[in-house]
């Protein structure tokens, strides 16, 4: 069961003065600054008791967007998911963690970091966990080019 | 407190990557005091090969087969949950009964497959070597001959498809299932008869690397994980996808959540799903394997272009917990994103607190109760 979206978008607005959400199809659109604030209400309200963060990923739009989206769920009321969005700059991806908030979120914010590049402020250890330490750039990007297999090894 | 005779320091030491407890390529960095774990970092990646990458680079469809390489032990439900999204994505496909009852089976016996493995080699892990791990694979190969029968590959099964299966079960599948099935009660009980109440296996496994129902909950652990630690949550039941509403069957919990705990509520379990595949079997009506708007996608994946902008997330219960599949379409045939939530790779995020303050022969033992495959951990 889904919690109706135009109820859940007011009640927020309602509670956190000065958040505004947007609703698009059957998403929410959050403002980056407001998404900490926004997580702790959804987490702590007793209507939505949203304890469990079921999924973080990330979407890149290329030349100037990347989105984050998370997946929020009920573990006590058993309702969700419900997907959040946030829209945040290709150049300058910085976002609060909500690590914090959900431990669920330390290994995937770590892989939306490695793979996509979003830097999550407030994580407690945000290094690559999918590629090796030293590895350049962030293969989930649209613009990412693999690297040519065939190709000579320049070492050798 | 008295000064210690001996200077010590701290030990830093390497669990794998290639060790046979590790469950596959899998590193642990442990610091050690004397025999005890101070701090431990998983490591992980080394079986990595950008799983969403290659996704979004082929039609929907094409990704099936490398979706049974996710959790190579449990092909079916792999493919049931990428199947289940694209059914969402496509605004829904419709699944006729037989293949709604086929679904079901395949799934269930994919848990018998899955956990029964798992317990035979988390009884590996805690020094019975081979012997429970060769009762568990001989039950194990009986079901994945009805896999092979079924799909024609006892692992790699790439077999259900969205709007139904890719073809019907052979003939004398559902009288060779009913058998399977009907023996099973026998196994688990010699099976436990030999482990529960085993005094070894409790003095190893009881309050060991105990996790906590609001640890459990925060960190987003699903499957037998959670509810060894009594959390009542099981996507069959919250979600009710298929005709898992149609079945009596209840959701076993723990109450402590240590490694007994873990094994314990795999057991029951079992036990459960033996419960399903029993009404399951029975009910079964004959009719069309897969709807015609399903063959069609099947036949022709380039015609199936979602409207740009549509996105859907499928979640299943599969056997390691809750696996997702998170699709967004920009109206081409392609998927313009396509993510894996995978249980055990989410799972591992509370390793560190169940080992801290434990011995290192418990390490192997809480990682082997946690069910990883690196197939998933690393996509």
């Amino acid at each position: 069961m889904r919690p109706a979206l135009e109820g859940l978008k007011s009640a927020v607005e309602g509670g956190l003065p000065g958040v505004t959400l947007q609703l698009e199809g059957s998403v929410l659109m959050v403002e980056a600054k407001d998404v900490p604030r926004v997580c702790r209400f959804l987490k702590d309200t007793p209507a939505y008791e949203m304890d469990y963060l079921a999924n973080l990923t990330a979407i890149d739009y290329p030349p100037d967007t990347l989105e984050v989206v998370y997946h929020l769920c009920s573990m006590r009321q058993k309702h969700g998911p419900v997907a959040l969005r946030v829209k945040l700059p290709r150049a300058n991806p910085v976002i609060a963690s909500v690590t914090p908030i959900w431990r669920g979120a330390e290994f995937q914010e770590r892989e939306v970091y490695d793979l996509f590049g979003v830097i999550f402020e407030g994580h407690p250890d945000l290094r690559r966990i999918l590629m090796w330490e030293g590895f350049k750039g962030h293969p989930m990007r649209k613009d990412y080019v693999p690297e040519d297999q065939d190709a000579p090894d320049e070492r050798a | 407190m008295t000064e210690p005779l001996l200077d010590t320091q701290l030990l830093e030491v390497n669990l794998g990557p290639q060790h046979p407890s590790t469950h596959g390529v899998f590193r642990m960095q442990a610091l050690l005091d004397g025999e005890t774990i101070v701090k431990l970092k998983p490591v992980m990646g080394y079986l990595h090969r950008n799983h969403e990458q290659l996704g979004e680079g082929m039609t929907y469809i094409a990704s099936f087969p490398f979706t049974d390489r996710l959790d190579y032990f449990c092909a079916m439900t792999n493919n049931l949950g990428l199947a289940l999204a694209i059914e969402q994505l496509a605004g829904g496909i419709e699944v006729p009964e037989r293949a709604q009852y086929i679904r079901v089976i395949m799934s269930e016996l994919t848990r018998l497959v899955n956990h029964t493995a798992v317990i035979g080699f988390l009884l590996n892990d805690m020094g019975a070597f081979g012997t429970p791990l060769l009762y568990a694979f001989r039950e194990r190969e009986k079901i994945l001959d009805l896999f092979e029968m079924a799909s024609g590959s006892r692992m790699m099964c790439n077999y259900i498809r969205p709007g139904g299966v890719r073809e019907d079960v052979p003939e004398g599948f559902l009288e060779r299932a009913s058998r399977i099935v009907a023996e099973y009660p026998r196994f688990l009980d010699e099976f436990e008869a030999l482990l529960t109440q085993n005094e070894i296996i409790r003095q190893r496994a009881q309050h060991v690397g105990v996790l906590s129902k609001e640890l459990a909950i925060n960190a987003s652990i699903t499957g037998p994980m959670l509810r060894a630690s009594g959390v009542d949550y099981d996507i069959r039941k919250v979600d009710g996808y298929g005709i898992y509403p149609r079945f009596a069957f209840r959701i076993p919990l723990g109450t402590v959540g240590d490694v007994y705990d873990r094994y314990y509520v795999r057991i029951l379990e079992m036990r459960e799903s033996v419960a399903i595949l029993q009404q399951a079997l029975k009910e079964i009506p004959p009719g069309p394997s897969i709807s015609p708007k399903g063959l069609q996608l099947v036949k022709s994946p380039r015609t199936f272009r979602p409207p740009k902008g549509a996105e859907a997330y499928g979640r299943i219960e599969s056997p390691k917990g809750e696996l997702g599949f998170f699709l967004a379409s920009d109206g081409s045939p392609q998927p313009y994103r396509y993510h894996v939530r995978a249980p055990s790779f989410i799972n591992l995020t509370v390793l560190e607190d169940l080992c801290l303050g434990h011995k290192v022969a418990d390490v192997i033992i809480i990682l082997g109760s946690i069910d990883i495959v690196m197939g998933e951990v690393d996509r």
